[in-house]
């Protein structure tokens, strides 16, 4: 899948706090997430962005709390892909169970800007700048994750694979 | 083959006898836990994997603890949420305000982790009952609500990386500020996607409070899980709560470790995290007297009853600084109640402290406690990301109790011995 939008542009140990602060966990609604998303390091993200949009970071995305909400709040918002140095443990699994694609990639982020329009091809990982024509290749997600992405997230893979089954006759 | 104490628990669960780093396995979950917070979402994916039961009601944990007394609507709707399924799927460790707490404080306390389990939960501080020689780490949502249909998950086996300590502590220097201190050494990410096996003699010398507290803070490194071996102190602890036999196991001395590192913790003092990281710590004598606006005593990092008495060492016969706010909300109802018993809550309300409901309280900006624009607070929590306790402009400082209680009184960042 070919995924292509405008990038937004963080830094290194962006937490789940600062994705959706604790304020607003009293609700796991996604649409109200999402109007919350990075709400007090970016107020006004989910109004700033259009579907579709990429975000770009450093080192270490999604530590902190195991809230799913940031990931849920991110996809909420539009978001198609997050791109970083690195994420969080927990924050890796949880994009991928609730279908948010993300991909790691040491270099892309030391050279996309804010604002640069990016494409990135999810089943090679090849992500190019296309104001610059800058390409690169981000580390392969291992297969068996892009198996829960294929089938469209966790719950879908268990089903397929019958793995819930044992209760349901 | 050698394997560390953390292959051999995953082992242990996965069913082949031996599992090396980088191996993805299926394991089979003792224990599976859910809070207030990440149990609404987590229901919501238990039911669309369409299973009609839980894989066992004796083996989820469901604690309300982070928005209750419920704070607003919008979390009195999903503690409702979590109670009705907790009673419609005959959940059996669902423990209401009252006679509940922190979750973290909690399935220690009643005795449903002992040694060897392996135990998952939404909230990435379940790593804190790796203190008891359990592998234990936390996920999100899906992860959990899959894992309550299925009783299994799946795992990557962790490298691991080895901490040493050695020498003797000085006094007020705690399992907080040995933490702390580590934190300072390997950095937010440094232990990411690893297992962080906490050893060497003065690990064995630390309480079981004060072990939680190390374990609970290596998810500040990134680690997977944190792991104590189990000693006397652990087995003994287990064994007046719970009737399952443990699986005790200790890493052979030829496994395989990623790193080790030896600290050794003679020079050691109590350490404080400045804003807005876990990882960026000072000792105590290099940050000036920074003047504060509420101490908070409490979470799942420092919430045991030693943690009280030890402010409540502090605070007798003294008082709370004028202008400062001293919050103190005990980790269960039970520490509650002994402190109670034991005179300890009785002066630290004497010394000027509030004291609130044992839940999280203000340790992750929720209620009862947080704080305004500007306002700076020192917290035995484990996290100061920038407006974890309220406004974005505000600051938290993490320390232990012993400096949280001196703090107060003294109305800046201060240690025992200035008083
Ligand atoms: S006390 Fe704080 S860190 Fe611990 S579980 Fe509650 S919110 Fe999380």
């Amino acid at each position: 899948m070919k995924l292509q939008g405008r990038v937004w542009k963080f830094g290194d140990n962006v937490n789940t706090d600062l994705i959706i602060p604790a304020r607003y966990l009293n609700s796991s609604d996604k649409d109200e997430l999402a109007r919350n998303c990075f709400a007090d390091v970016r107020p006004g993200f989910v109004e700033m962005i259009s579907p579709g949009d990429i975000i770009v970071a450093g080192n270490n995305f999604g530590s902190g709390s195991s809230r799913e909400h940031a990931p849920l709040a991110i996809k909420g918002a539009g978001i198609s892909v997050v791109i970083a140095q690195s994420f969080a443990r927990i924050f890796y699994r949880n994009a991928f169970n609730i279908g948010l694609p993300i991909l790691e990639s040491k270099e892309a982020p030391l050279s996309i800007q804010e604002g640069n329009e990016v494409s990135v091809d999810l089943a090679t990982g090849e992500i190019v700048i296309l104001d610059t024509g800058e390409r690169f290749l981000a580390e392969p997600v291992p297969a068996f994750l892009r198996e829960i992405v294929d089938a469209g997230g966790l719950v879908h893979y268990i089903k397929k694979k019958g793995l819930a089954e044992r209760k349901t006759e | 083959m050698s394997m560390t104490i953390t292959e051999k628990i995953l082992a242990y669960h996965a069913g082949p006898k031996h599992v090396s780093p980088g191996d993805l396995i299926e394991v089979k979950v003792d224990m599976a836990m859910a809070n207030d917070i990440t149990a609404p979402l987590a229901i919501k994916v238990f039911k669309q994997t369409g299973v009609h039961s839980v894989f066992d009601p004796e083996r989820i944990a469901l604690i309300p603890d982070h928005f209750v007394p419920n704070k607003d609507i919008g979390s009195a709707e999903q503690a409702k949420l979590m109670r009705e399924f907790a009673t419609e799927y005959h959940i059996k460790h669902y423990y209401e305000v009252g006679q509940s707490g922190i979750e973290h404080v909690i399935l220690p306390e009643k005795g449903l982790v002992i040694p060897g389990d392996l135990v998952i939960g939404a909230d990435s501080h379940t790593c804190t009952y790796g203190a008891l020689g359990a592998f234990s780490t936390g996920v999100g949502s899906t992860d959990l609500g899959v894992i309550m249909a299925t009783g299994k998950t799946w795992l990557k086996v962790p490298p691991t990386i080895k901490i040493e300590y050695e020498g003797h502590l000085q006094p007020w220097v705690r399992g907080k500020d040995l933490i702390l201190f580590t934190l300072r050494t390997l950095g937010v990410d440094g232990a990411n996607y690893r297992a962080l096996e906490f050893s060497g003699p003065v690990i064995k010398t630390l309480s079981m409070a004060q072990r939680f507290t190390v374990t609970n803070m290596a998810v500040e490194a990134g680690a997977k899980n944190g792991i104590i071996e189990p000693d006397e102190i652990a087995l003994a602890f287990v064994d007046q709560r719970s009737h399952r036999r443990p699986f005790v196991c200790t890493s052979d001395p030829g496994a395989d470790y990623e790193n080790v590192i030896k600290i050794v913790v003679d020079t050691i003092e109590p350490q404080i995290a400045l804003p807005h990281s876990p990882a960026n710590v000072r000792p105590l004598s290099e940050v000036p007297h920074i003047s504060l606006d509420q101490v908070f005593i409490g979470s799942c990092t420092n919430s045991y009853l030693e943690d009280l008495r030890e402010a409540a060492t502090i605070l007798k016969g003294r008082k709370v600084a004028k202008g400062i706010r001293l919050i103190v909300i005990p980790g269960s109802q039970l520490i509650y109640s002994e402190g109670i018993e034991q005179g300890i809550i009785k002066t630290l309300i004497d010394a000027g402290a509030v004291i609130g409901p044992p839940c999280c309280g203000p340790c992750l900006g929720g209620h009862l406690g947080i704080l305004a624009e500007g306002e700076r607070a020192l917290s035995t929590s484990n996290r100061n990301f920038m407006g974890r306790m309220g406004h974005p402009k505000s600051e938290v400082y993490l320390a232990s109790p012993a400096i949280a209680a001196a703090s107060a009184v003294l109305g800046c960042i201060a240690g025992p011995e200035e008083l």
